[in-house]
C-alpha cells in the first residue's frame, strides 16, 4: 500500500522532541578525546631529528636549531591537513594533537605559529 | 518546437561540486544532454609521484571527500602488494570497519541528497540528523569526521578498544531502526515513488555495455561487488548479501543502497565480534622495491581502482585512479534520453557523483579552434607561465625567490 | 483621509507586511521544529529583508528594465489591494460590493502572472523555463480553487463575501459541510504560494530559482514580501469562506480569533510542505485535473443538494 505523506506522524512528533542541532557558536562543540586538532609541540622533548618535516604531506611544519641542543617549531595552521602524521613519526613524542579546532583568524599571519622554549607559544602578526 | 540549450553547472545548485554539463531542451523536454569532465582537475596524479608513500597516503585519502577511505585502502593496498608486506589480521579488520561505516554515511547522505533533488527536504534533514550517529562513531574512532586517516602504509593507525566496540554496536541497533523506517518512507510515500519510479532507465544490458559499476549496476540487475568476487581487508571472512535489484530505476537504486545499509549493519557486528587480538602494523621500508600493482576497492559509489608502479625509490613512479563516478558518468546521457528536466538532478545524483574525485584531466580547447590539443608537462609548464604573465603576474621574480629560499 | 490609512497602515500596506513577515517566522520556525532543527530566531524574516533591501539591485542587460521593477511592486499591490474586500474580524469588510469573491480571486491571480511576466522580461533562461511553469501550473489549480471557492458562495446564494458571512453567521455549523473545500483549497494555495509539492516553478535544483534567478536586493526582498504578504491574504480568503464563525465577537476578541485562523492555515500549510516530495510539472497538472477538480465538483453537488432540500 502506498500512501502520501508517511511521514506526517514522525514529523509531527518531532515538534515536542528536542532539535537534533544546535546554536553553535553560543552552544561549543565538543570533540571526542583522541580528536586530531592543532598540533602542539613540547621544545623540552625534540631532538632534532627533523622526521616529522619529512613525513609531514603539506610542509606544514618546520624544526630550527636555536641552541646546544634546543629546537623551535613553526606550524603553519593554513597548511596543515591535521592528519597527525607527524605526531606519529616523533619518536620523542615532543608533538601533541588536541581537541581544539576552532582556528580560524581574520588575519593569514597569525596562523604560523611558533613553539620555543624561551617565549612558549607565539602567533606572528 | 524551440531548442534551448541550457548550461547546468559548473555552478547550479544541483550539483554538489562543479562540473558542466549542457542540456538541449524542446520545452522541458531532455532533448540532448553532454557532460564535460575537466572543470575540478586538481592535479593530484602527479602530486604523488612528487610526494614520499607515506605523504601520499594522506593526499590520497583527499581525492574524494565522502569515500575517502576507499581511496587512502586503495592506494595502501597496492602499495603494500608491490612491498609484498603481510598485514596484521587486526589492521585488516579496523580497516574493513571504517570502510563499513564510511559506506553507511556514504549511504545516508546519499539518500538525503536524493530527498533533496526532488525537494523533500524533510527526508534530506532526517537521514543526515541519523548520519551524525556514525559520523560521531568515525570520530571517536579515528580523530576526525572525513578524512579519517586510519590508514597508514602497513597497517592501521588506531586500535579500537572494547568499549568503543560496544558504543559501535549500540549505534548499529539505531541505525538499523532508523533504516527500517526510511525503507518505509522509500516505498510508500507517494510523491518521493512518483519522482523516482521509471525516472533514469538503464537497461541491464546497457548497464553492462556503458560499465556501469556500484549501486548503478546492481540496480540494473547486475551481480558485481568487488567484495564478494575479488575480496580484499577482512571481506573473505565476513558473510554478507549482495544486495541487486530489477527496477534499472533510481528507484531501484534507492532500494539497492538502503538495502545495502542493512547488510552492512551485519558486517559490523561480524567484525566486531571476530575481531583478532594481534599488531596494528607490520614495518614497510620507506623505498619501496620497483613493481607495479593494481588494487580494487568498493566503495559505496562503485568499484574504486588505483593503479601505483615504484621505482625502488621513496616515492611512486606512476599513480593512477580510477574513481567510481568516472565509470558511471557515461550511463547519464542514457538514463535521460526523453525524459523532462526535472527528472536531471535527481537522475545525475543517483549514480551519486563524486566529480572531484572523477576529474584526472582536463582537455584545453583554444577559443575559435575547434581542434582539442594534448599538452605534455613541459608544455603546460610553459603555457601557465605564459598564462599568468598575460594576465600580469610573473613567475619569474617568484622562481627566483623560490630557488634562494630553497638553497 | 481614511482610505490612505486603510491602505498604507491598517489593514494595508503596514500591517500586512508585519503580519506576513510574522507567518514567514511561524512557517520557518514550525518548518524547522518539524525537520527537528532549532529554527532561525523571531526577527529573521525582518533582518532577510533588511539585508536584502541593503544589496545592490541588479538588472540583466536584456532585461526590459520598467518591466523588470514594476513587477515587485505590482504583486505588493494586488495582494494588498484584495484585503479590503475580505471581511477580517466582523462580517463588514472594509469595501463591498456584490461579486467582490471573484474580484478577490482575481486578485490573488495578478501576484502569479508578476512572477510569469517578471521572468519572462529576465531574459534569463531560466528565468523564462520557471515563468513557462508558473504560468502552466496556474491554468492546473486555480479551477479547483475557483470551483471549491464557489461551492460555499452557491449556498449563500451571493457572490458578496459580506453576505456569505451574514449567511454563515445566521446559520453556524453551515460551514463544516464545506471541509471538503477547505482541504482542496488548501492545496491549491500551496500551488499558488509556489511550495512544496507545487514549487514547481521555483525548483532550485532544476533551474536555480526559477522565475527569481535574475532578481536580487530591493527588488528580491519586494516580492518575497509580496508572497508573505499574498500568503496572508490568501489564508484570510480561506478563513473568511471557509471558516466564518466568531464574526460577531467584536473588534477585540474578534481581531485576535481572525489572526488565529490565518495563522492555523498558515501551520496546515507548512505541515504540508514538510511532508511531500515536489511533483513533476505534468504530475501536477493530471494531479489537479484528474484529483481536485473532481473533489471539487463533489463539493459543488454537496452544496447544491444542501441548497435543495435544507436552505430553501
Amino acid at each position: 500500500m502506498i500512501r502520501p505523506g508517511k511521514m506526517l506522524k514522525q514529523v509531527l512528533e518531532s515538534v515536542f522532541k528536542k532539535p537534533a542541532t544546535t546554536e553553535y557558536p553560543l552552544v561549543k562543540a565538543r570533540m571526542p578525546d583522541n580528536f586530531r586538532g592543532k598540533i602542539v609541540f613540547h621544545p623540552e622533548r625534540c631532538i632534532g631529528c627533523r622526521l616529522c618535516m619529512k613525513d609531514c604531506p603539506s610542509g606544514a611544519i618546520e624544526i630550527r636549531k636555536v641552541g646546544e641542543k634546543k629546537f623551535e617549531c613553526e606550524i603553519d595552521l593554513g597548511k596543515c591537513i591535521y592528519c597527525a602524521q607527524c605526531v606519529d613519526s616523533c619518536l620523542k613524542k615532543a608533538l601533541e594533537a588536541t581537541r581544539e579546532f576552532e582556528l580560524a583568524v581574520l588575519d593569514r599571519k597569525k596562523l604560523k605559529v611558533t613553539y620555543n622554549a624561551e617565549t612558549g607559544e607565539v602567533s606572528k602578526g | 518546437m524551440h531548442k534551448v540549450v541550457i548550461p547546468i553547472g559548473p555552478q547550479h545548485p544541483a550539483l554538489k561540486e562543479p562540473e558542466s554539463f549542457s542540456v538541449t531542451l524542446s520545452g522541458e523536454k531532455i532533448m540532448k544532454f553532454s557532460a564535460r569532465l575537466g572543470y575540478n582537475h586538481r592535479g593530484i596524479e602527479k602530486a604523488c609521484e612528487e610526494r614520499t608513500y607515506i605523504q601520499d597516503v594522506y593526499l590520497t585519502e583527499r581525492i574524494c571527500g565522502i569515500c575517502s577511505h576507499s581511496h587512502s585502502t586503495c592506494f595502501v593496498q597496492a602499495v603494500e602488494e608491490i612491498a609484498g608486506a603481510d598485514i596484521p589480521k587486526r589492521a585488516l579488520y579496523i580497516r574493513t570497519l571504517v570502510g563499513e561505516l564510511e559506506r553507511i554515511h556514504s549511504h545516508l547522505l546519499w539518500l538525503g541528497v536524493a530527498g533533496h533533488e526532488v525537494g523533500f527536504d524533510t527526508l534530506l534533514m532526517y537521514t543526515w540528523r541519523d548520519r551524525e550517529v556514525v559520523m560521531d562513531i568515525l570520530a571517536m574512532l579515528t580523530g576526525n569526521r572525513v578524512n579519517y586517516g586510519i590508514n597508514t602504509i602497513g597497517g592501521v593507525r588506531r586500535d579500537v578498544t572494547a568499549e568503543q566496540g560496544k558504543a559501535i554496536l549500540k549505534a548499529m541497533d539505531t541505525l538499523e531502526e532508523r533504516t527500517n523506517y526510511y525503507i518505509q518512507i522509500a516505498t510508500k510515500e507517494t510523491t518521493l515513488i512518483q519522482r523516482l519510479s521509471g525516472v533514469g532507465l538503464l537497461s541491464n544490458k546497457d548497464a553492462l555495455k556503458l560499465g556501469a559499476v556500484g549501486p548503478t549496476a546492481r540496480a540494473s540487475g547486475v551481480d558485481r561487488d568487488v567484495r564478494r568476487d575479488d575480496p580484499y581487508a577482512a571481506y573473505a571472512e565476513v558473510k554478507f548479501k549482495v544486495i541487486t535489484d530489477n527496477h534499472n530505476d533510481v528507484y531501484g537504486r534507492t532500494l539497492v543502497r538502503v538495502g545495502e545499509l542493512l547488510e552492512t549493519y551485519k558486517i559490523i557486528r561480524q567484525i566486531i565480534k571476530k575481531m583478532p587480538e594481534g599488531p596494528l602494523t607490520v614495518k614497510v621500508p620507506r623505498k619501496i622495491p620497483a613493481g607495479e600493482a593494481v588494487s580494487r576497492y568498493e566503495a559505496p559509489r562503485g568499484e574504486d581502482m588505483h593503479y601505483v608502479k615504484s621505482n625502488g625509490t621513496e616515492k611512486p613512479d606512476r599513480v593512477k585512479v580510477r574513481a567510481p563516478t568516472l565509470a558511471n558518468i557515461q550511463t547519464v546521457a542514457k538514463m535521460l534520453e526523453d525524459r523532462q528536466l526535472a527528472d536531471l538532478p535527481i537522475v545525475i545524483a543517483a549514480i551519486d557523483p563524486c566529480f572531484s574525485c572523477t576529474d584526472r584531466l582536463t582537455g584545453i580547447r583554444h577559443a575559435g579552434k575547434r581542434s582539442k590539443s594534448v599538452l605534455k608537462w613541459e608544455e603546460l609548464h610553459a603555457y601557465s607561465i605564459r598564462h599568468y604573465r598575460e594576465h600580469g603576474i610573473d613567475f619569474a621574480e617568484l622562481n627566483k625567490k623560490m630557488r634562494k629560499a630553497l638553497k | 483621509m481614511l482610505s490612505i490609512f486603510y491602505i498604507l497602515i491598517f489593514p494595508g500596506f503596514l500591517f500586512l507586511s508585519a503580519f506576513g513577515l510574522a507567518a514567514q517566522f511561524v512557517d520557518r520556525k514550525l518548518c524547522a521544529r518539524l525537520q527537528n532543527r532549532v529554527g532561525p530566531p523571531w526577527f529573521q524574516p525582518l533582518a532577510d529583508f533588511i539585508k536584502l533591501s541593503a544589496k545592490e539591485d541588479i538588472i540583466p542587460e536584456e532585461a526590459n528594465p520598467s518591466m523588470f521593477k514594476l513587477m515587485p511592486v505590482l504583486a505588493i499591490t494586488a495582494a494588498i489591494t484584495a484585503i479590503f474586500y475580505i471581511p477580517l474580524w466582523s462580517v463588514n469588510p472594509i469595501y463591498a460590493f456584490s461579486g467582490d469573491l471573484i474580484v478577490v480571486l482575481y486578485l490573488l491571480t495578478i501576484p502569479t502572472l508578476t512572477f510569469f511576466l517578471g521572468g519572462w522580461y529576465s531574459t534569463s533562461l531560466y528565468s523564462r523555463i520557471g515563468a513557462v511553469r508558473a504560468l502552466t501550473q496556474l491554468f492546473a489549480y486555480e479551477v479547483p480553487l475557483l470551483m471549491s471557492i464557489l461551492a460555499p458562495a452557491l449556498l449563500a446564494d451571493t457572490w458578496s463575501l459580506k453576505e456569505m458571512s451574514l449567511f454563515y453567521s445566521a446559520h453556524p455549523f453551515f460551514w463544516l459541510f464545506n471541509i471538503l473545500g477547505f482541504a482542496i483549497s488548501m492545496i491549491a494555495l500551496l500551488g499558488k504560494l509556489e511550495k512544496v509539492p507545487f514549487d514547481i516553478p521555483e525548483a532550485e535544483t532544476e533551474i536555480v530559482g526559477g522565475t527569481f534567478t535574475e532578481y536580487s536586493g530591493r527588488l528580491l526582498a519586494l516580492f518575497r514580501l509580496g508572497i508573505d504578504i499574498e500568503q496572508i491574504v490568501g489564508a484570510a480568503l480561506l478563513a473568511a469562506v471557509y471558516l466564518p464563525f466568531g464574526l460577531g465577537l467584536g473588534p477585540v476578541a474578534g481581531f485576535l480569533l481572525f489572526v488565529l485562523k490565518v495563522l492555523t492555515i498558515v501551520c496546515m500549510l507548512s505541515i504540508l510542505r514538510t511532508i511531500f516530495a515536489r511533483l513533476r510539472i505534468d504530475q501536477m497538472i493530471s494531479f489537479c485535473w484528474k484529483c481536485l477538480a473532481p473533489l471539487a465538483f463533489i463539493q459543488l453537488f454537496i452544496d447544491l443538494v444542501l441548497k435543495g432540500f435544507i436552505v430553501r
